[in-house]
């Protein structure tokens, strides 16, 4: 412990958290993060059981939908498989997204009480839902296993979809949080818009349904990125067209950055409107 | 080395009140927000201030203090003084609106007990994550935890879910987690207020000790005799600025002096909130504090006698009522208590309104007393007040000059003669 200078004063247009409050404060992200995992499944009857449930249960009723009654093409695959792998890196998202978005709320008592940056805080529901993904995954190689699917090559690239995922939860998630603490009105929206975005994900359907003139639109979705990356690297689906993937990150880190800009600009006021 | 821990510079804070333009609609935000991209946004010193210059209070005002290191400095001033507000902006939740304050050094502040404890965490893992909040790191956290469980007096329970914890274990425990961070400044706000007394000894214990370690302590209270006992410097605010600023014993005598003239913080006679007892069939309505010439007063001289009205309303299901009263002081301590049918088998018939309840004389030293009412009918009690009234005794100070430990609660009238 060393003892530092700090000056406070009124709140300038934008400030960035320094690397070394930072690295001071990890120790509260590691323990926010633990927190989450902790407690999201006391006093449940399944416990982390849930954690592939969810998925679970949303991949049967997609195939029954989508592949028994609608007959929607799976480009060869089971529909289940084929809406699965798609779907976990989905829920990865809209589970960090939600958690996120409540996020300030949820910890108004810190916001009021306590200093430390804040963007910690929706930082840490992004960590906790990864945990959870890796739970989840255990299902993916068991029906791999089932169906006997090949891992291929393409496989280590997984994580950088799983990456580009929590990235884009995070860049939603942080302008949705910020806003929320002035408008409670964003809680409420966010279940849409999260359904909203399921459909225009190729998750419980092929991308290939999508007609050619509206693809460049399609592609502006980090999400379908995610979700074509995760198929073509699990099931070795025909490799996209590498521009998806330069589209998809660049708008993901765009939304990142401007997510950061955002809530950094307006951090300073949250103790005092929340 | 700067031998200056805090230096405070104009340092004001100007609160928005009333929600009418707190809260713009959300379309408004947006086009707002599209016309000029990452423009101010709300609260602010902006165009939107100077329309509705009338709808801001300044919560401080010019502040300018210079704390030296290893100074114990209490903040006093009456509610809504700018204490809090104070602390919070040293503790850099909240920013100024204008002025500046240079900290030297590593700053822990425990604005509240227990902040980010989790109910369904055991003890062991809220002190781990309380910890990480307050700013320790890990590893201070693993060497002090046998220290933070001893002194809270939990061993016992510490893998247990915190929320099956007593309320004072559970006091015990998140002002223990506090208590052991180790800044160079120390921010408190008027968190002894918690626990029993011993816990509350232990506790000015602690932070004494940390001032002698040559950390520097700012202090938020409302109990003059802590702030006495711990502090040899005050800052008194009044509505937002610096009333007067030096050697505890003289600030605190001048705030009680003028505290005596203005006691905004109470009335002689009190009427309870319909919305409070809107929900109950009997209840208490209205209390009145007399003193023995017959005025109405919540300032009593030590000896004085009290006289209390006490009104009921509702409807009594049964034939009769009985009536109970507590004193307390605010430092805690449980005073003393009546029950009209316990001490004395004496019962309220249904019609009777207005209950008079003679007290004295009192004994009790300077300071300040909450009265708390109860009523009691054969099977239940209906309605309890807590705190139905609050008074003041004065001229009795039997440590006035000197920085005694202990102030007892009473001076039970006595003699001392020479009897060889």
């Amino acid at each position: 412990m060393y003892p530092q200078k700090v000056i406070i004063k009124p709140r300038s247009r934008l400030e960035l958290p320094t690397f070394r409050e930072f690295t001071e404060n990890r120790d509260i992200l590691y323990f926010l993060v633990w927190r989450d995992i902790k407690i999201r499944y006391k006093q449940t009857l399944l416990g982390v059981a849930w954690v592939v449930l969810q998925p679970l249960v949303n991949m049967i009723i997609i195939a029954v939908i989508f592949g028994r009654f609608a007959r929607l093409p799976s480009e060869g695959y089971p529909y289940t498989v084929f809406t699965l792998v798609a779907l976990l890196p989905w829920q990865l998202f809209a589970y960090a997204l939600a958690q996120t978005t409540d996020s300030l709320i949820a910890n108004e008592k810190l916001i009021t009480k306590i200093y430390f940056p804040r963007i910690l805080i929706p930082l840490a529901p992004v960590f906790s839902g990864f945990f959870d993904f890796m739970i989840a995954t255990v299902l993916l190689g068991l029906i791999m296993l089932y169906y006997q699917i090949p891992p291929g090559i393409s496989l280590l690239l997984l994580p950088v979809f799983a990456l580009l995922a929590m990235i884009m939860a995070l860049g939603v998630g942080l302008w949705f949080t910020a806003l929320n603490v002035r408008f409670r009105d964003v809680r409420y929206a966010v279940p849409f818009i999260s359904q909203v975005w399921f459909y225009l994900t190729p998750v419980a359907y092929s991308a290939a349904l999508i007609p050619e003139k509206w693809r460049s639109i399609y592609w502006l979705n980090p999400m379908a990125g995610v979700a074509e990356g995760f198929r073509w690297a699990i099931l070795n689906t025909p490799a996209p067209d590498l521009t998806v993937f330069a589209i998809s990150s660049m708008s993901g880190l765009l939304v990142l950055f401007s997510g950061v800009l955002y809530f950094q600009r307006v951090e300073s006021e949250f103790a005092d409107i929340i | 080395m700067n031998n200056v821990a805090l230096q405070i510079d104009q340092l004001s804070k100007r609160y928005r009140i009333g929600e009418s333009v707190a809260y713009k609609t959300l379309r408004e935000s947006i086009t707002g927000l599209l016309r000029q991209p990452f423009c101010r946004m709300g609260l602010t010193d902006g165009a939107a201030g100077d329309r509705n210059a009338r709808s801001f209070i300044w919560a401080l005002k010019d502040i300018t203090l210079a704390i030296s290191r290893g100074d114990i400095v209490a903040i006093i001033g009456r509610n809504g003084a700018g204490k809090s507000t104070l602390l919070k902006i040293l503790a850099r939740i909240t920013r100024p609106t204008s002025g500046k304050a240079e900290i030297n050094g590593r700053v822990g502040a425990i604005l509240e007990v227990g902040t980010g404890f989790h109910p369904e965490l055991t003890g062991r893992e809220n002190i781990f994550l309380n910890g990480a909040i307050l700013g320790m790191r890990r590893f201070e956290i693993n060497r002090k935890f046998d220290e933070i469980v001893e002194f809270a007096e939990v061993e016992k329970f510490i893998d247990t879910p915190v929320k099956r914890y007593s309320s004072g274990m559970y006091v015990r425990l998140a002002f223990s987690v506090a208590a052991h961070m180790e800044p160079d400044i120390l921010l408190v706000d008027e968190v002894l207020a918690v626990g029993d007394l011993a816990f509350q000894r232990k506790c000015l214990g602690k932070m004494e000790s940390v001032a002698n370690e040559g950390r520097t302590v700012v202090f938020v209270s409302h109990q003059m005799h802590a702030v006495r006992t711990l502090c040899k410097s005050t800052v008194w605010l009044e509505a937002g600025r610096v009333a007067e600023a030096g050697p505890t014993f003289a600030v605190v005598k001048h705030y009680e002096e003028t505290g005596l003239q203005s006691l905004d913080d109470s009335a002689p006679v009190v009427i309870r909130s319909s919305q409070e007892v809107q929900s109950r069939q009997f209840f208490i309505q209205r209390l009145e504090m007399i003193n023995r010439d017959g005025n109405r007063t919540n300032i009593f001289s030590y000896e004085d006698h009290m006289t209390l009205m006490v009104e009921v309303g509702g409807e009594c299901k049964f034939d009769q009522y009985s009536l109970e009263f507590g004193i307390h002081k605010d430092s805690g301590e449980y005073v003393c208590t009546g029950v009209s049918c316990l001490f004395h088998g004496v019962y309220f018939s249904r019609s009777t309104r207005t209950v008079r309840i003679d007290i004295g004389p009192l004994i009790m030293t300077n300071g300040r007393y909450s009265i708390s009412l109860r009523l009691r009918t054969e099977m239940s009690i209906p309605d309890v007040w807590v705190p139905a009234g609050i008074f003041h005794i004065i001229e009795c100070n039997p440590f006035a000059l000197r920085r005694e430990i202990k102030t007892p609660v009473c001076v039970i009238g006595h003699r001392f003669i020479a009897a060889d």
